[in-house]
């Protein structure tokens, strides 16, 4: 790791002057920046250590919709009860990723935060243009099986790495900044940005500003029909190669009331195309409608080699998650998450 | 020779109380191997990605490799040497032994605190669980059933209807 200098924070205003000075950054759970800067990728000269601060709450609001603190562990956000309940959909999501050990540790802001895993991107000896802007992206033409099949450019092919996210996507979650000049509320949708000219850019967080904490509206009708789909090279502990977040509220006749599909693995943001979930609203729930929204949402996705099994892989995911949903929240989680059972 | 800010870091480590003073860059598994003598704890990938590293930190298992010494000022840290009561192992450790879960043992002071880990968290009720809870810790030899065995043997599941019952079906990889 580069030197660099440390502080431990101990209150909002004092981070939000640091970070406004321009050198600081703000470390919580460590894991994706302290691995980046073994790797050389980032070498801040100050960091700010924000676990002090009051930001770890995991809590309803008057609405019924979730409140979680930017400093809120992912594994003890996943694990409350609160959140197992009423959004189980992000409960699933955020336990499908990384390990057990690296969820205690994560923080909520700090996985909306986390960088592509591009292997280009993380060796310093090749040219990246996220990493380095202007020299070229090896990905395109070269080892590329995890990544874009959506929303690329000439310029970048990453993914954006989270799981989480693609479920706070899905639940149209609101990502609350503040900077020393004052507060700031980001659509999750406008939060993480496609790479086009900048894909050193991977969000619209803006030099100086903080997360603080990310809201959830209410989302009771989707509680009985939600299901979170990861696909991946090995059975736990790897990234997606293409995942997905469904949640339908389905009429007691089983016609599609609403439904909300978000996809991960496949983009440089989740991936969400809300024409399509509008385009099943009052029909039947069935592998017919349920393969015509995903061939809207994949519409214009293209494969650069390695990765272009992902078109068809990204179409079957979305049936198998709508699917599952079908079937209810249970059967998307626990004892039928492992069909393999002793395999690995 | 430049020379680079020290910064004081105050750990209780297996019960002791330690003082250490290192630069910020130090990770908590370099100061349990490197300052404070404890090289139970294994440097496997240096990334997070192996779990051989695994230490309890009040209670809670995390990567030493991925944070910083001076980030757990104030903390008690467990390293796989504090899991025995003097001479009495601790009962996963004793499992492990039972149970043939491990061979060249490099990653089993990582699996061990994690397994510990696990327990403390009371997620896992069945074999599935604890298989998907374990899976940050890569065992090269490729013990993994019998690490499970001996978690699953601690844990007192096998009781539990369903809880214990391998199947062996080669399929799809879902979440």
């Amino acid at each position: 790791m580069n030197p660099f200098t440390f502080t431990q924070a101990r209150d909002l205003d004092g981070v939000l002057a640091a970070l406004n000075a321009g050198q600081a950054r703000p470390v919580a759970g460590g894991t994706n920046l302290l691995d980046l800067m073994k790797e050389g990728v980032m070498r801040p000269s100050q960091l700010v250590d924000i676990n002090g601060l009051d930001l770890d709450q995991v809590e309803s609001d008057e609405q019924g919709g979730l409140l979680l603190g930017a400093l809120a562990r992912n594994a003890d956000t996943a694990y409350h009860g609160l959140v197992r309940e009423r959004f189980p959909l992000l409960s699933s999501a955020i336990l499908a990723g990384a390990s057990p050990q690296l969820r205690n540790m994560a923080s909520n802001g700090g996985n909306l935060m986390q960088r592509t895993r591009c292997v280009y991107f993380y060796d310093i000896g090749t040219a990246c243009n996220k990493r380095e802007p202007g020299t070229g992206c090896p990905a395109k033409e070269g080892v590329n099986r995890q990544h874009a099949i959506l929303g690329t450019s000439e310029s970048c092919i990453a993914t954006h790495p989270s799981d989480m996210c693609v479920a706070l996507r899905a639940l149209d979650a609101t990502v609350h900044v503040q900077s020393s000049s004052g507060k700031r509320q980001i659509p999750f949708a406008d939060f993480h940005r496609l790479p086009a000219d900048h894909p050193e850019i991977d969000n619209t967080l803006q030099p100086g500003e903080l997360i603080t904490h990310i809201t959830v509206p209410q989302a009771d009708r989707f509680m009985a029909h939600s299901a979170y789909i990861k696909v991946r090279d090995r059975l736990s502990y790897a990234f997606a190669l293409v995942s997905v977040a469904a949640a339908l509220d389905l009429a007691a006749d089983g016609t599609i009331k609403e439904a909300r599909i978000a996809l991960g693995g496949v983009a440089h943001k989740p991936w969400r195309i809300e024409a399509a979930e509008q385009q099943l609203s009052g029909h039947a729930a069935g592998e017919d409608v349920f393969a015509s929204a995903a061939d809207a949402i994949l519409q214009g996705a293209r494969g650069y080699g390695q990765n272009d099994f992902k078109l068809t892989l990204a179409r079957n995911a979305i049936v198998q998650a709508l699917t599952t949903a079908v079937r209810g929240t249970d059967a998307a989680s626990g004892g039928e998450r492992h069909p393999e059972g002793d395999r690995a | 020779m430049e020379l680079h800010q020290q910064y004081p870091v105050r750990l209780r480590i297996n019960g002791q109380d330690r003082t250490f003073n290192v630069e910020s860059w130090v990770t908590l598994l370099d100061l349990l191997r490197e300052r404070a003598g404890m090289t139970g704890t294994k440097k496997g990938c240096d990334q997070g990605q192996c779990g051989a590293c695994t230490v309890l930190v009040d209670g809670r298992r995390i990567n030493s490799c991925l944070t910083l010494a001076v980030m757990q000022d104030g903390k008690e840290i467990t390293t796989v040497e504090g899991l025995a009561q003097g001479q009495d192992l601790h009962p996963l450790q004793q499992a492990f032994i039972e149970c043939d879960a491990f061979q060249c043992g490099y990653c089993t002071p990582g699996q061990l605190c994690s397994a510990v880990g696990l327990m403390n968290e009371g997620q896992a009720t069945s074999r599935d669980d604890v298989r998907e809870l374990m899976s940050g810790n890569i065992c090269r030899c490729g013990a993994y059933p019998q690490i499970a065995d001996a978690v699953i043997q601690v844990m007192d599941l096998r009781k539990n209807a369903g809880g214990d019952q391998p199947a062996f079906t080669i399929g799809a990889v879902l979440a």
